[in-house]
């Protein structure tokens, strides 16, 4: 249960350290930390970002310094800074997600577990793994089962969402994060290259609002009792409020808490402020309460 | 690091560039050369990410104390530009002051710093502070042409030598800076060299400083997201110190300013792919 219904999305809030002086992550609901894999990797090569029109294209390659790094070094920073902790786990077979699973399990200080889903399939040869039912069941199955703590599947951007969402929530997710970043591209016109040295990159920032309403209103019409996590796009609390009206029932800032480190606190407070004046008690009231048309399909 | 709500106290025009001097106390009495501040962007455009942003000068006695000044490029991009049109007592929201400083030496005294473009700005902070430290500062700047040479006359006033390039010969002598380097570094007696611009310009001066043995430190430029360690998008490729082997450090918070010789000028596209520039020897 968070406190506010407001939690910083995976891979914007540092190592646990950073934010120190800028914000109190306490007063935050939940903080997703960056993918971390069972190896350390290194990440894509610079540069790694540019900016689009209201939004950013970025490609970090899940850049951390693996699990085993990971519990010794920042969890501990993680846990003393506060946060109600999500850790976010990525990986390209199912044996990754239940090596990182069971390293886990039991860790003081983690309060959930976010599959990411968005990496290519190492056994099947597949792009990504979040794009076939097939296995967001199996490792969303696997992890659900081994964890203590409450699971939530990462739906990746840019894929069919609603059978995803099902497939996650049947193999046992406790909630769904709806939606990764959708891949994009930039052209850097000047060298007639990719604006990156990595060339494909994700999308993300106040560009994919309406996407992340869109997978959010057909999940929860789908899964009306499926705890959801809109994620992309949310950088106001007329954002959030949005995306609760729209079915979710918290919501994940990333982009907007790049810019303003304390942009999580002031939608927080954004959303109490709206709650005071409907006169309800508590932000679950506002969930899904837009009336919807018999479909939105086409 | 502060965040604050900064009235700007003045601006003008430095050739191509841009100066924007604001009262920014909390920020001035921390700041050292080297480091940058992010400033927030216009809620109601289509560019969004903070601007990061050398600080040229930061006043902590005097008249202008409790002021900061940065550059701008107005050409660089949209943020830039809107940056370059505001004026006297509008507001800015700043975090700063951010990334790793210059150091300064302790025993040698000779300090060549390089500089192309607007990069040449925060290096006039860093004169001004070796200078007061007795350091003897020498200069190296450049930039495409004659407008883009930033504060040409304010290099003079606070070096003993300066060597101004141009790439067409506008202002000093035609080339790059990375040509006369070399002559440079030995007409200056040199015993520390800084450098601030682009990859290729810093792996250029990398490779100088490392076969004649040079201590250095070079202040990178790299594209950054949030500009305090939390998104890892500002990345440059160092080696570990216990030598086991290398990790992409952040430019935001481990840098800007690194030490050239533990940078894998290799692993950096940007490096590589050097606009006019001769080869280096090797990798640095």
């Amino acid at each position: 249960m968070l406190a506010t219904p407001v939690m910083i999305a995976a891979g914007c809030a540092g190592t646990g350290r950073e934010l120190g002086g800028l914000v109190d992550l306490r007063r935050v609901g939940g903080t997703v930390t960056r993918t971390i894999t069972v190896e350390p990797r290194q990440g894509a090569a610079p540069p790694r970002i540019a900016e689009s029109s209201s939004g950013i294209v970025w490609r970090t390659g899940m850049q951390n310094p693996g699990i085993d790094a990971f519990i010794a070094t920042e969890l501990p920073t993680w846990v003393k800074a506060g946060p109600q902790l999500v850790v976010s786990i990525g990986g390209g077979t199912l044996e990754a997600f239940v090596r990182l699973t069971g390293a886990l399990q039991g860790q003081p200080g983690v309060h959930g577990i976010e599959i990411d889903l968005s990496g290519a399939d190492e056994e099947l040869e597949r792009p990504m793994l979040g794009a076939h039912a097939d296995r967001v069941a199996e490792i969303v199955g696997a992890v659900a089962r081994m964890s203590l703590v409450p699971v939530f599947a990462k739906v990746p951007g840019g894929v069919d969402v609603v059978p995803i969402a099902i497939a996650a929530a049947k193999a046992g997710a406790s909630g769904l994060t709806l939606t990764g970043s959708p891949p994009a591209f930039v052209v850097d016109a000047s060298t007639a290259n990719p604006a990156f040295a990595s060339g494909a990159g994700w999308l993300s920032g106040p560009a994919l609002k309406p996407m992340t309403l869109r997978a959010i209103v057909d999940t929860a019409r789908a899964l009306p009792r499926m705890p959801l996590l809109a994620s992309g796009g949310i950088a106001t609390a007329a954002d959030a409020i949005d995306a609760l009206l729209a079915g979710a029932t918290a919501v994940q800032v990333g982009v907007a808490a790049m810019i303003d480190p304390t942009a999580p606190v002031t939608i927080a407070k954004g959303i109490a402020a709206e709650l005071k004046r409907r006169s309800l008690l508590s932000p679950m009231q506002l969930r899904g309460v837009i009336r919807l048309p018999e479909a939105t399909a086409e | 690091m502060k965040r604050v709500r900064a009235e700007i106290l003045s601006t003008r025009t430095l050739g191509a560039y841009r100066s924007l001097t604001l009262v920014a106390p909390e920020l001035a009495e921390r700041a050292r050369p080297g480091q940058f501040v992010a400033v927030a962007m216009p809620t109601d455009r289509d560019f969004i990410l903070r601007r990061h942003l050398t600080i040229h000068q930061s006043s902590r006695r005097g008249g202008w104390a409790g002021t900061l000044e940065f550059v701008v490029d107005p050409a660089a991009g949209p943020g830039t530009a809107w940056l370059s049109e505001l004026g006297a007592h509008e507001f800015l929201d700043v975090i700063g002051p951010l990334g790793k400083p210059f150091a300064y030496p302790k025993r040698l005294t000779n300090c060549l710093l390089v500089g192309e473009g607007r990069s040449v700005a925060g290096l006039y902070f860093l004169a001004q502070e070796l200078i007061a430290r007795g350091k003897r500062v020498d200069m190296v700047i450049g930039a495409s042409t004659l407008e883009a040479v930033f504060k040409p006359i304010e290099a003079k006033r606070l070096s003993q030598l300066v060597t101004v390039m141009t790439d067409d010969g506008t202002l000093g002598e035609r080339g790059s800076i990375v040509d006369v380097l070399p002559e440079a570094v030995e007409r200056c007696g040199a015993e520390v060299v800084y450098a601030a611009g682009r990859p290729a310009v810093l792996r250029a001066v990398a490779a100088l400083c490392r076969t004649r043995k040079l201590p250095a430190q070079v202040a990178v430029e790299e594209r950054m997201g949030c500009g305090y360690g939390l998104c890892g998008t500002c990345a440059v490729p160092v080696a570990r110190k216990d030598g086991t082997g290398w990790d992409h450090a952040r430019a935001c918070i481990d840098g800007p300013v690194f030490n050239p010789a533990r940078v894998l000028w290799d692993r950096w596209p940007a490096a590589a792919a050097s606009a006019g520039l001769p080869a280096p020897d090797g990798p640095a």
